[in-house]
């Protein structure tokens, strides 16, 4: 009974001293956009780094597909497309980073927190629907930015290969893959109930672009017909764009088809956030 | 802008779930009306489906209702919630904390979304869980999220707060703290709108309270106010060989209504005082012993079975010691 009540009144002492400024609607200093996603996103990159599967996936994932893929890509025939093994497979690495690092995992964070009811949560308080899915995707967008340079760089330095020869359409297909791929993430778990069945739900889209969407077998090397039905893919325009600016080569209209396909998925991808996301469980 | 002393301002509020002209639709607010002045706590009671979450997640902006009009701080919660949110502290019914973070971790997050949030320390001392700062957040007991829940709503020193069932899950002490801690902050100026379904709390706390049943608010008022429209009532055996028809005239006792059974009278008055001194009187008289007497007044869990629990009469009402961690 004592430690109640001393309990009690210390917590009535503590709100004592806090009283001048409560209530009153004294103006402070608002919070920033950016100060509220930096919030969150620092929050994420915590408990990423308390995720061991997680932690796995993003990091070491898209290396093991890279090995994967070059033993697999030695037995199809690049002469086509105009690309050595080396560089068809340093390219397509852009895709699995993508894959693994912002679609794989933010679908499995979005469904996480939507049935934690941390979505839920975050949404009683100042940050915007925009800002609460940008900032939680802060970590894995930080990631794939670091992945992407080391590719680059690894390529560079130790595969004699060139530098990227027109580094602002890399920069334009990683942004653009970044912002496609998190928002398909987002809306692929309309599909989900856990996390787990998140990594199944994504499956599909997963499996169809690493074959698809040139990260494994160029575009250019495939049969027409099934290159044709290919560029159709989410990711290819987004793959296309980062092998060319590093590689180059592309004339200006391949380009702007790359861009405005990427922007096309992009825009729809949006849509089915908008249409389709649900900030709490279904019940 | 001036919106007077409403604070917070309902009217004709409804919020329907499905699509519009869906037949399994349900209808969970229908046409709900009231006003909160600034410094006043207004408590919502009800039994469990009574329309009270979905009320308040109208006023909290959450949702869009599906007819009538809200407005907190002279805005539209919803539509307007970039003004209205740095000024209110929200404590969900059932809000979610990642389960990985510490619960010093859990405050920073949410004080880099709260314009002038409190420091950590300060924010965590206020709901005495100074001591749990570096524990994760599964690692909590359910009453320590729900101190966890309320210490975040409390971050941005808010003008208006939403409680929604705040000491649900908690023990007596930490309910009692919780108690004293809203009171703290109503003094200081606080609006607060809570939601409970212990009576005991609504009558501790609340300036005005209203209770819903079935989407509808069926009384509003102080407690005093709903307590004072419901009759005292008086209880005692009638001594063998006397009957009812052997009383005073009942009329002239101030009596509204009155019951026999197995030699038991309750008389239902609203002068207790009155009907009363005219009981003893006459037992006084006829020299009698009523056996087992017994004089009160309602009670507001008395009053609330009256009017919410009026078509649904065995309506689960837990009551406060009923539940603890």
């Amino acid at each position: 009974m004592a430690t109640g009540m001393s309990k009690a009144a210390r917590g009535t002492a503590v709100a004592a001293e806090t009283a001048s400024a409560t209530g009153t609607g004294v103006p402070t200093s608002s919070t920033t956009l950016t100060g509220r996603a930096l919030a969150l996103g620092r929050a994420e990159l915590t408990l990423l780094g308390r995720n061991k599967t997680a932690l796995y996936m993003t990091l070491f994932m898209p290396a093991l597909m890279i090995w994967a893929m070059r033993s697999g890509a030695q037995k199809l025939d690049l002469s086509r497309s105009g690309m050595s093994l080396k560089e068809a497979t340093m390219t397509g690495a852009f895709g699995y980073v993508l894959i693994f690092v912002v679609y794989y995992n933010l679908m499995s964070v979005y469904t996480a927190r939507r049935e934690e009811l941390v979505l839920k949560r975050l949404r009683t308080g100042e940050a915007g629907d925009l800002e609460i899915l940008a900032g939680t995707a802060l970590p894995s967008a930080a990631i794939t930015l670091a992945q992407c340079v080391l590719l680059v760089t690894a390529g560079t330095a130790w595969l004699d290969m060139r530098a990227p020869a027109r580094p602002e359409l890399l920069l334009a297909g990683v942004l653009l893959g970044l912002v496609m791929l998190a928002a398909l993430a987002a809306a692929s778990t309309a599909m989900a109930r856990t996390s787990e069945t998140a990594q199944l739900a994504g499956m599909p889209l997963a499996m169809v672009s690493m074959l698809g969407s040139g990260m494994f077998w160029p575009l250019e090397a495939m049969p027409d017909v099934l290159a044709n039905a290919c560029e159709l893919l989410p990711m290819t325009p987004v793959v296309g764009l980062m092998r060319d600016g590093w590689l180059g080569g592309a004339d200006v209209s391949e380009t702007l088809g790359h861009l405005a396909a990427a922007l096309v998925w992009t825009a729809l991808a949006v849509f089915a956030v908008r249409r389709w996301f649900r900030w709490e469980p279904r019940r | 802008m001036d919106f007077g002393d409403g604070v917070i301002e309902v009217s004709e509020l409804r919020r329907r779930y499905g699509r519009p002209g869906d037949d399994k639709g349900f209808e969970a607010v229908r046409g709900v009306s009231f006003t909160v002045r600034r410094g006043e706590l207004f408590a919502l009671l009800g039994t469990n489906g009574a329309g009270k979450t979905s009320t308040v997640e109208l006023l909290e902006g959450l949702a869009r209702p599906t007819g009538g009009r809200v407005r907190v701080l002279g805005h539209d919660p919803h539509e307007e919630r970039r003004l209205v949110r740095p000024r209110i502290g929200v404590m969900l019914q059932e809000g979610g904390f990642p389960s990985d973070l510490t619960v010093a971790e859990t405050v920073t997050m949410w004080a880099g979304c709260t314009t002038g949030a409190r420091p950590t320390d300060e924010a965590l001392g206020l709901v005495g869980l100074g001591g749990r700062a570096n524990v994760r957040i599964k690692q909590l007991s359910g009453g320590e999220r729900r101190r966890l829940d309320l210490a975040l709503a409390l971050l941005g020193r808010p003008e208006v707060l939403f409680l929604d069932e705040p000491t649900t899950g908690l023990d007596p002490e930490a309910r009692h703290a919780t108690w004293e801690l809203v009171r703290t902050l109503r003094e200081e100026g606080t609006t607060v709108l809570l939601t409970t379904h212990y009576l005991e709390e609504a009558e501790a706390l609340a300036d005005r309270l209203a209770i819903m049943r079935e989407g509808r608010i069926v009384t509003s008022g102080t407690p005093a106010d709903v307590i004072g429209s419901h009759p005292a009532r008086i209880r005692f055996a009638m001594p063998d060989g006397w009957f009812v028809g052997d009383l005073p005239p009942l009329a002239e006792l101030g009596v509204l209504r009155h019951e026999e059974a197995g030699g038991r009278v309750e008389l239902q008055t609203s002068e207790l005082q009155r009907t009363l001194t005219g009981l003893l009187l006459w037992a006084r008289e006829k020299e009698l012993e009523l056996e087992g007497l017994d004089a009160r007044t309602a009670s507001l869990e008395e009053a609330f079975l009256a009017i919410a629990g009026a078509t649904e009469a065995a309506a689960p009402l837990a009551a406060p010691a009923g539940r603890s961690e």
